[in-house]
């Protein structure tokens, strides 16, 4: 029984990375051009997240959050009736017809109360976010530009920290700011000003390009070392060079 | 010279009250105040003045080079849900986006990640139809939710560049790793491409991928120039005010961090050198 448990779980084992093996060989098929393996590579893909999120939205959304507490509320073994948490439970309501306002979409007549649903959506989530932004976007990325540009006050780096990083920091974000300065033309010190912003901005950006396709290189070659350490070597029984 | 060890130090309280709290709700009720201002301004009929921007004068030809071709344009509206303020710039912008679609008799082909921006999206697009003069011409099946999965989402997207060919691209909101597989098919595929967002890290991406890129807040003023809606005007002139005085900020707060004299003045009053005083901020 124990011989034929390990043999069934192997074949899972080696199902699974053959056909991972496969669909990614097909995804790759696209470097040639968009060809019917792709396609239907694709479509697997867009199908299976489509199913598993709906699943995974269902079991550990749906039925945790809302149904097991609403379920328990009206059997009355969950919670007791008049706590605190009991007078929680009963909220749920709100959220539960809420989320049933979605389903008027069907109907012609009351699709529009659907909307109700995506006002308070829209309404608490800004509401929420929005003092978080103004301490993170603003506030600290204003204090963070209070830089220190007198050498002897720099410990240890001295000039070399005031020329190549504080003055940088604080003429690129003037400069960039007057970039996003939308109530006048960028003309005269205001366009010098613009297009020092955009020299930085650019300088960036290119930094950033180069970090990331490092990382994107990195994706590549995890796909890659798959294929050949769990499927290519171990299919022919040969020794990866590198272990 | 004394050594600064922001984690070491308590919060700056003023009159009892934590000055870091303080600052912020009077920067807050400021920022507020001139949005209010200039919406009430815009409300009123008063010309707001925005400046061109280089992305959405070529809007209006990225659609146009899309009918005389006879293929549909594709508007992505970014990847994340509702409660991010890029999706609902996107959201205004695909409105006004399709109305010239619909004006031009264009098909819009949307496809949405989020369950919840899809329905905006349809309704959005639906309503643009309309305010055209060209409801039947409105599609449903052209608003589509794709996925929720990130790249399940980014496969189906390519597949309808590829497949269904659309002669432009848009992609405005909020992008993550998929903007470059995005923008790369879209070049391949031969398409017009504006991509707008405020997600730094892919900017570059569709800098280099697209033929014109909205940076940041551009998307949000984006929003503004082709919906014309006082409110928007407003809150972008109250933001570029907002930057005067955030521009005016820092400089002070360079000078107090490095000028002796003032160090000594808030030194009097807080009981603490400037630049201490503000790496205490927090």
């Amino acid at each position: 029984m124990t011989v034929l448990a390990l043999t069934w779980q192997q074949a899972y084992h080696d199902g699974g990375i053959w056909v991972a093996a496969i669909l990614t060989l097909a995804i790759f098929s696209f470097l040639y051009r968009d060809n019917p393996v792709y396609k239907l590579a694709e479509h697997i893909f867009v199908g299976v997240a489509a199913g598993y999120t709906v699943a995974y939205a269902y079991w550990q959304v749906f039925v945790p959050n809302l149904w097991y507490p609403l379920h328990g509320l009206y059997r009355g073994s969950y919670p007791g009736r008049g706590t605190e948490e009991w007078w929680w439970t009963l909220l749920l309501h709100v959220p539960a017809a809420l989320g049933l306002l979605f389903f008027l979409r069907f109907s012609r007549r009351f699709s529009w109360l659907s909307r109700w649903a995506i006002a308070f959506l829209v309404g608490a989530y800004a509401g929420v976010n929005l003092i978080a932004y103004f301490q993170s976007d603003l506030i600290l990325q204003t204090k963070g530009t209070f830089v220190l540009l007198d050498p002897a006050r720099l410990a240890e780096d001295g000039w070399y920290k005031v020329l190549a990083l504080n003055i940088p920091i604080l003429i690129g974000v003037l400069a960039s700011l007057t970039y996003f300065f939308f109530s006048k033309p960028h003309r005269g010190v205001l366009g010098v000003s613009a297009r020092t912003g955009i020299f930085f901005l650019m300088a960036a950006f290119g930094a950033s390009f180069g970090y990331t396709v490092m990382a994107r290189i990195s994706l590549f070659i995890g796909r890659l070392q798959f294929l050949s350490y769990d499927w290519i070597y171990p299919l022919f029984d040969l020794k990866p060079p590198l272990s | 010279m004394p050594s600064i060890a922001v984690d070491s130090l308590s919060p700056v309280t003023i009159w009892g009250y934590p000055l870091a709290k303080a600052v912020m709700g009077v920067l807050m009720a400021t920022f507020f105040a001139f949005i209010l201002y200039y919406t009430l301004k815009a409300r009123k009929g008063r010309e707001v003045y925005v400046r061109p921007i280089a992305g959405l004068a070529a809007m209006n030809e990225a659609v146009g080079r899309a009918t005389e071709m006879g293929r549909p344009i594709l508007y992505v509206p970014g990847i994340a849900d509702v409660s991010d303020i890029q999706t609902i710039a996107a959201i205004v912008i695909l409105g006004e986006v399709a109305k010239i679609a619909a004006s031009y008799d264009t098909r819009t082909i949307v496809p949405t990640r989020d369950p919840l921006v899809y329905p905006i999206a349809e309704e959005t697009v639906k309503n643009a139809y309309t305010d055209a003069g060209r409801p039947d011409a409105f599609r449903r099946d052209d608003v589509r939710f794709l996925s929720d999965d990130q790249f399940a989402f980014t496969a189906g997207t390519t597949g309808i560049m590829l497949r269904e060919k659309p002669a432009t691209n848009l992609f405005m909101g909020a992008f993550w790793a998929e903007s470059l597989i995005l923008a790369e098919t879209g070049f391949l595929a031969g398409a017009i491409q504006i991509a707008g967002t405020a997600n730094v890290s892919q900017l570059p991406f569709f800098v280099a991928a697209c033929d014109y890129t909205l940076i940041g807040e551009e998307l949000y003023a984006a929003s503004a120039y082709l919906s014309k809606d006082p409110q928007l005007l407003g809150s972008l002139k109250g933001s570029d005010l907002a930057k005067v005085l955030f521009g005016v900020l820092i400089l002070l707060g360079v000078a107090c961090a490095n000028l002796p004299y003032l160090n000594r003045l808030l030194d009097r009053v807080f009981g603490l050198p400037a630049y201490e005083l503000l790496f205490r901020f927090n």
